[in-house]
């Protein structure tokens, strides 16, 4: 951009201005809930029943934030955020894994191990990706049920398992299809079966990819209320349920800074695998369409 | 010892016949060219070798050995691919040990084994490297230094050299050719480059619609070859070909009408009789300007390469290409004649093969090992 070639006039200057502007404004208007968010969760409750959503706080204070974290209630009980975060991390690690990992695969035999009928498994399995959350609850619960799965974190990681890998798949397939082919015959030639290619030879090569589904992956599962309300037990319940269940008790004074601080505990892991991978993420996306 | 012997092979993909039963033999430390149009089958055929594709019927047979049930690994055969195919995450000293390193080799032999390809290669410095910090011939010279390392008891080459500029090409040809005397190996490479083919091979396959339509040495397909297809394919311009009726013919030659008279060639001509319509064939560099010649033609368009010059001539509704010297004087729309040395030209039949030559070329029978200064004639 420094070396763009750009006219000095007086009336350029004024339309960049009003464009910097403009772009700042829109910037904002996204920005002021995520303030709003954070602002009130720092504000003892005086501040907030003062008024002013975007006044300073008076004094900033963490007190919502380990209420939040530790004792605040969610329905009957008040253990505050922490049970139910390891709960959706216990949900979602494993579901991440094992879904990228069969999506991976999938891909690898679906471009490289082509078999009749090949085209028609991979249009069925996008069909999956259509197919809304909705559809596919009591069938799901029945499905549960039958497998004794009902209720439990095991049952949560099969949904999303299974609702996920519709994407995976997708994923490293179209990554694997610009693999040249010959790779994979040179490999045979060398020696390496079906596993020896898809664990040094694929596997190692499909890092941009691996991270866009992860990331996929990680932000489907980690913000799914649907299922986790529809699957969880009582023990197994994700942070979004929880978050659910505090924000709307109907007992007691509203205390919007720890309903705030809640929802940002919420948040934080999709945010930060965002800021971490983000950059890895569309770099993913395009990886392929220019030649390295 | 390592021959190779095709019998009857066919390969059919979902009914349609890409090979349609090739025979074909390979002698130890021979090397062969597959050579044909895009689509000819000649790479389907060398995967077919490989076994990376199955065979639908006929057998494959290495040192006598049926391998149509042996899996590409143990055939004990090297493949260097057109893409190099080399694994992007691997260095180079990797790439090339990575089947050693499958077939469980200790770490100091296969260090060793790498190293002495590496040697032959000039690969010693980049052992360290990834594929993608290497340029394109480094990167083939890697591929082939993983061929190998194997110990193959024949390499195949699909197409090694397409995708390297003109002048490395050139380089990697010659390259080529000397590893070939080097590793003393049986090889098999597949181009659709005509001058790879010649100048490389010492058998050369010509394929065309999965079918064989000749196998020789490059100078007896130059000079002698079997049909039609054969000799439009080999040469470069493409030979002429023009439509003759035949005024008499027997064992010691045949007339021909040509448009400024007739001609004799001297080709078997049992079988054809006055009044027959045959197709004469000459090559672009047998036609020869000349003042008083029975052809004429009008200049479309001149090629001028400094050393040699193409003129593409037009006479009536047929067409010449003529190589003649870089000194040609003439212009665009210029009349001009020319003529040929009848011992030089083909004749063909209506279904386009070749009438055969009384005489057989002194040189149709030269072996590529004459062609070079080698080792091997030291007697070794």
């Amino acid at each position: 951009m420094a070396n763009m070639v750009r006219r000095h006039t007086t009336s350029a200057r004024l339309w960049r201005a009003g464009l910097y502007t403009l772009l700042i404004m829109a910037a904002l208007v996204y920005l002021l809930p995520l303030v709003v968010m954070l602002l009130t969760s720092l504000k003892p409750l005086d501040d907030i029943r003062a008024g002013g959503l975007l006044s300073l706080p008076s004094t900033i204070s963490f007190e919502a934030w380990s209420k939040a974290w530790g004792s605040a209630c969610t329905g009957m009980r008040c253990n505050g955020m922490s049970g139910y975060f390891l709960n959706s991390i216990a949900i979602v690690v494993p579901a991440v894994a094992i879904s990228s990992l069969v999506g991976a695969l999938n891909g690898y035999v679906l471009t490289k191990w082509r078999f009749r009928g090949a085209n028609l498994c991979f249009a069925l399995l996008l069909f999956g990706c259509f197919v809304p959350f909705q559809v596919v609850l009591m069938p799901m619960a029945r499905t549960l049920g039958w497998l004794g799965l009902a209720s439990s974190t095991s049952g949560l990681v099969l949904v999303h398992v299974v609702y996920g890998i519709a994407f995976t798949t997708l994923f490293f397939r179209n990554y694997y299809v610009s693999i040249p082919d010959e790779m994979i015959a040179a490999a045979k030639l060398d020696g390496a079966g079906f596993w020896r290619i898809f664990w040094r030879i694929l596997l190692p090569v499909s890092g941009p990819i691996i991270t866009v589904t992860v990331i996929w992956q990680f932000t489907q599962i980690w913000n799914d209320f649907l299922f986790g309300v529809s699957f969880a037990g009582f023990d197994s319940q994700p942070v979004t349920v929880a978050l659910n269940n505090m924000v709307n008790t109907s007992t007691g004074v509203k205390e919007y800074n720890v309903d705030m601080a809640a929802a940002m505990i919420a948040a934080l892991p999709t945010l930060v695998v965002y800021v971490l991978a983000g950059k890895y993420f569309v770099r993913g996306l395009t990886a392929g369409s220019v030649k390295g | 010892m390592a021959t190779l012997q095709l019998n009857n092979i066919v390969k059919d993909f979902g009914g349609t016949q890409v090979i349609k039963g090739v025979d074909l033999e390979v002698k130890d430390r021979e090397f062969v060219v597959f050579v044909g149009p895009s689509g000819c089958g000649k790479s389907t055929l060398m995967r077919m070798i490989a076994g990376l594709e199955s065979t639908t019927s006929g057998e494959i047979a290495i040192d006598g050995q049926r391998v149509n049930e042996v899996g590409p690994a143990d055939r004990g055969l090297a493949m260097v691919f057109q893409s190099y195919a080399l694994y992007p995450h691997m260095t180079v000293e990797d790439n090339m040990g990575f089947s050693l390193r499958l077939a469980k080799v200790p770490k100091a032999e296969r260090r060793e084994k790498v190293l002495a390809a590496a040697r032959i290669l000039q690969l010693e410095p980049l052992l360290d490297r990834k594929p993608r910090a290497l340029s394109g011939g480094q990167r083939q010279r890697v591929a082939i230094g993983r061929a190998i390392v194997r110990n193959p008891s024949i390499f195949l080459f699909d197409e090694p050299l397409s995708n390297l500029d003109a002048a490395l090409r050139v380089q990697m040809r010659i390259e080529l050719a000397r590893l070939h005397e080097e590793l003393d190996a049986t090889m098999i490479y597949v181009t659709h480059d005509q001058i790879e083919a010649m100048t490389m091979a010492d058998k050369i396959v010509v394929l065309q619609d999965g079918v064989v339509e000749q196998i020789g040495s490059p100078m007896e397909l130059y000079h002698h070859p079997r049909n039609r297809f054969v000799a439009g394919f080999i040469g470069s311009p493409k030979m002429n070909f023009l439509e003759v009726e035949v005024r008499g013919a027997d064992a010691e030659g045949v007339d021909v009408a040509l448009p400024g008279g007739d001609c004799r060639v001297p080709v078997a001509g049992d079988g054809v009789s006055a009044g027959d319509t045959l197709t004469l064939g000459i090559r672009p560099e047998h036609l020869v300007l000349d003042e008083a010649g029975p052809l004429t033609g009008r200049i479309q368009v001149i090629e001028r390469l400094g050393g040699v010059t193409s003129l593409y001539l037009e006479h009536g509704d047929s067409e010449w290409i003529l190589v003649a010297d870089g000194n040609v004087a003439h212009r665009v729309h210029d009349e001009v004649r020319f003529t040929f040395d009848p011992a030089c030209a083909h004749l063909f039949t209506a279904d386009g093969l070749a009438l055969a030559h009384l005489t057989r070329h002194p040189l149709a029978d030269i072996d590529r090992k004459e062609n070079r200064a080698s080792s091997a004639s030291d007697g070794r």
